[in-house]
């Protein structure tokens, strides 16, 4: 690894956002391109989506554009430790999609003809009895499943922290409280500014997240960006009785039961998003409906109590796969946002190629499907 | 139990918490002609000050100012116009007043009330020191409660430190049911009665509730309980059986100890905040109490109307001002609702200010009397601040040196805050302690962002919830 930069250089690039797939490309440009990168986030790292999502490290049912990369990714999140000194809380374990009727069942049998039509051999289907070996608290009318044990889950924040410190000893400075509200192309530079001041620096790089679109816009790149407040829970800490990560096939459901005994129960259920104030409302209704799936696939949750519940702000596209790749109207600016409330997982690779786009115009994975030009 | 449906309800008036501010406030609107839910999660009327009250087994030796405890809450009790809602638990409340109760049964009600008056009291500040999570370290907070509802006698040995009236009150009552403490250890600062002494007017208008805080002292003196001022550098320590057996203190000097085996801790009383937190209000904080209270305006408004804040739950004026803070509050929502108009209004709010202003009086004197001292707030590196997920100070300092600048960042860096009690044991510990790291006011550092649901519910008892229309 290079060794960090003098004080006194000037950036090669600013980063907008300090959230993982931000920290991350800050971290990937010096440690893979040994530039500069300015980190600038608008409140503090990790105070949004990338801190307080449900932290499932996910390759499974994975959109199909996005399995290269979500592979890849997968890779470094086995090797975080070497790579930037912490594992980021990811444990290893794997993730469980359930089918709960002949349908669903059939739902997955066609998705596994798809992807090993495509070489993909991440993902394997489970008969009901494999699946009650691997989820035996799990309700009689399940049939059966698919699992991707690969996969794992990690802690948002610890994640974010750990690319942004990371970053930081490469010689990347960071910056909180500094708002980018308006980008500008002056010469070769590009030069950034907000209620905090401004800066410049040649190279570009957007990972804002819900609030990427207002960026783009600014050079003519408009996009239908939804900010949303996905809700989650936590209960009380109960004794151990669940490995893998468990979703579903045709109903919403995240669960998975952390190493502490605590169990977190998502599902995409929205509450209401406050991009300006950047504040989320919850709706407890949809929470609602969240753990009636929740106890008829785990009976044994009903008398589980409820601790806490949040929700952060996820910029959603209307495809819901993310912006990720160079501009096509201004130079040396290169977007990775709006992953649509799976991004966390793509942290680490989007990153990368983020930061190999700026410093180096390419990437070896296949982004043309991400390209800001679909929307235009 | 839990696979029925949520019941929908509605009223005028949704009063939460049934202490002195809550039972003034629920017969006063009552009185005005509103429909009153008040909503508490003990089974009695009477909050933490008067819990019990119509009923304790040791009421007639708890003194005549829990008397006037009993007066209102037999006229609460007897009030008509007010649905009570006992053994209920507010588990969530939004900011149009739809509140979400738990009944003893686990039956879920959503209440839509058209105002809301939150009258949830005071907790007792958290008082980390090395060995204050040792078996048989409690507050002297929930001691009196033990007291007040069973009678139950602490063993021999009983030791009281810490700084604040209740201290003083708690021996005392002690000393009424026949337990002679074996020690007060006071840590008030000396610095502390400087302070207070430029507050001697207040004071002078406060008079009795001073002479009645002298009473008590005196009785102990003369009942030989052994009384240390000025101690700092607490600590407790266990015995063979692992519960504590001796407190340890500096004094003068030297390193004491007593021998004990209850000790009760009291660093005085905060507002729970709880609730008004977790809407989003403006909160500022109150360098006297070293505490966080909602920002107010005079009939306990809040920034979103129909919802108001009466009693120590805004700021700690004691049982009489929360009385008539909560009749204030009630005569502002009965405006609010169209009962009464500004005048008539005003012109019954004349009594309660008057009453009012004259409890607080003695405030200022007795907040620089018992603002704690760094000492008690700012704990060493090795002592959990965080009970429920165990993180020390030391972690906490550790984060800040990592970059975290807040509450919420802890929090989501090492848990703390995070556990069944929802940071009420920790949050004013966790900020004082970034604050002094980060060497800034507390002001600057905030508070944990706290969420509902406000207490646990289960995954049922939400579940109920599904089916209601929205």
């Amino acid at each position: 690894m290079s060794t960090p930069f003098p004080a006194s250089r000037r950036p090669d690039a600013i980063v907008v956002g300090g959230g993982l797939h931000g920290s991350s490309t800050a971290f990937h440009l010096a440690a893979r391109h040994g530039l500069k990168a300015l980190l600038l986030e608008q409140t503090y790292p990790g105070r949004h989506a990338s801190g307080v999502n449900a932290g499932g490290v996910r390759t499974l049912g994975r959109i199909l554009p996005e399995i290269p990369l979500s592979l890849a990714s997968m890779e470094i999140w086995h090797r975080l430790p070497e790579l930037i000194g912490d594992d980021c809380g990811f444990v290893h374990s794997a993730q469980v999609k359930v089918a709960e009727s002949e349908a669903d069942m059939e739902t997955l049998r066609a998705r596994d003809v798809e992807l090993r039509a495509l070489g993909y051999t991440h993902e394997k289907l489970l008969d009901a009895e494999t699946l009650r070996e691997l989820l035996p608290a799990v309700s009689r009318h399940v049939v059966g499943g698919a699992v991707a044990e690969n996969d794992g889950c990690a802690i948002p924040f610890r994640a974010v922290t750990g690319f942004r410190r990371a970053a930081e000893r490469l010689g990347a400075e960071v910056r909180s409280n500094w708002r980018v509200e308006r980008i500008e192309r002056t010469g070769e530079m590009w030069r950034v500014s907000g209620p905090a001041g401004t800066a410049e620096a040649p190279l570009l790089a957007i990972c804002a997240g819900a609030w990427g679109d207002k960026i783009s816009a600014q050079v003519g790149e408009p996009v239908p960006l939804n900010p949303e407040a996905p809700m989650l829970l936590i209960t009380e800490r109960i004794t151990p009785f669940l490995a893998p990560v468990v979703g579903t096939t045709s109903r919403r459901l995240s669960f998975k039961q952390y190493p502490n005994g605590t169990v977190l129960i998502g599902g995409g259920y929205r509450g209401i998003a406050d991009r300006d104030s950047e504040r989320t409302i919850l709706k407890f209704s949809g929470l609602a409906t969240n753990v009636r799936v929740v106890c008829e696939l785990f009976p044994l949750m009903k008398t589980v109590r409820i601790v806490r519940a949040w929700s952060g702000i996820e910029g959603v596209m209307p495809d819901a796969i993310p912006v990720l790749g160079p501009s096509l109207k201004a130079p040396d600016l290169v977007y990775g946002f709006g992953y649509s409330s799976h991004g966390f997982q793509m942290g680490p690779i989007g990153g990368r190629i983020v930061a190999d786009l700026v410093a180096t115009g390419k990437t070896n994975l296949p982004i043309e499907a991400f390209s800001i030009g679909r929307f235009a | 139990m839990t696979d029925g449906m949520a019941r929908v309800e509605t009223c005028d008036l949704a009063v939460i918490g049934t202490g002195p501010a809550g039972m003034a406030a629920a017969v006063a609107a009552a009185e005005l002609g509103l429909s009153v839910v008040a909503v508490d999660e003990q089974s009695v009327p009477g909050g933490q000050i008067y819990r019990n009250v119509l009923a304790s087994p040791v009421a007639a030796r708890l003194g005549p100012d829990y008397g006037h405890g009993a007066a209102l809450a037999a006229a609460f009790d007897a009030a008509e116009g007010i649905s009570r809602r006992y053994g209920t638990t507010v588990w969530t409340l939004s900011a149009d007043g739809e509140i979400g109760l738990r009944g003893e049964r686990g039956d879920i009600v959503l209440l839509r009330a058209k105002a809301v008056i939150l009258a949830t009291g005071a907790l007792e500040r958290p008082m980390p020191f090395p060995g204050w999570t040792l078996p048989g370290v409690m507050t002297a907070g929930s001691a009196q409660i033990l007291l007040k509802s069973a009678a139950v006698v602490p063993a021999d040995g009983v030791v009281l430190t810490g700084s604040g009236p209740l201290l003083y009150l708690v021996a005392a009552q002690l000393l009424d049911i026949g337990v002679r403490p074996g020690a007060i250890v006071e840590t008030t600062p000396g610095a502390n009665y400087r302070a207070a002494a430029r507050h001697w007017r207040g004071a002078a208008h406060g008079a009795a509730t001073l002479l009645k805080g002298l009473k008590l002292i005196a009785r102990l003196r003369v009942a030989r309980v052994p009384m240390v001022s000025g101690a700092t550098g607490l600590s407790a320590e266990a015995g063979a059986d692992g519960a504590v057996a001796r407190l340890k203190y500096h004094c003068g000097g030297r390193e004491r100890s007593v021998a004990c085996s209850l000790l009760l801790v009291h660093q005085g009383v905060v507002p729970n905040v709880q609730i008004s937190r977790s809407l989003d209000l403006p909160h500022d904080w109150d360098a006297a109490q070293r505490c966080w209270r909602p920002r107010l305006g005079e009939w306990g408004d809040t920034a979103l109307p129909g919802i108001f804040v009466a009693g120590d739950g805004g700021g700690i004026g004691g049982a009489l001002a929360a009385e008539e803070q909560g009749r204030l509050a009630a005569l502002a929502a009965a405006c609010r609702l169209g009962r009464i108009d500004e005048q008539e209004r005003n012109r019954r709010a004349d009594a309660p200010r008057r009453a009012l202003a004259h409890h607080l009086a003695v405030r200022p004197f007795l907040d620089a009397l018992y603002r704690p001292g760094d000492d008690a707030v700012v704990p060493a590196d090795e002592v959990v601040v965080c009970r429920c997920e165990e993180v020390t100070a030391g972690e906490i300092r550790r984060c800040v040196v990592d970059g975290c600048v807040g509450p919420n960042q802890v929090k989501s860096f090492i848990r703390s805050g995070m556990g069944p009690c929802q940071g009420r044991m920790c949050g004013l510990t966790v900020s004082e302690i970034i604050a002094a790291a980060r060497g800034m006011p507390v002001a600057d550092v905030g508070y944990y962002r706290l969420r509902q649901p406000l207490k646990p519910i289960t995954l049922g008892e939400l579940a109920q919830l599904e089916e209601v229309a929205q």
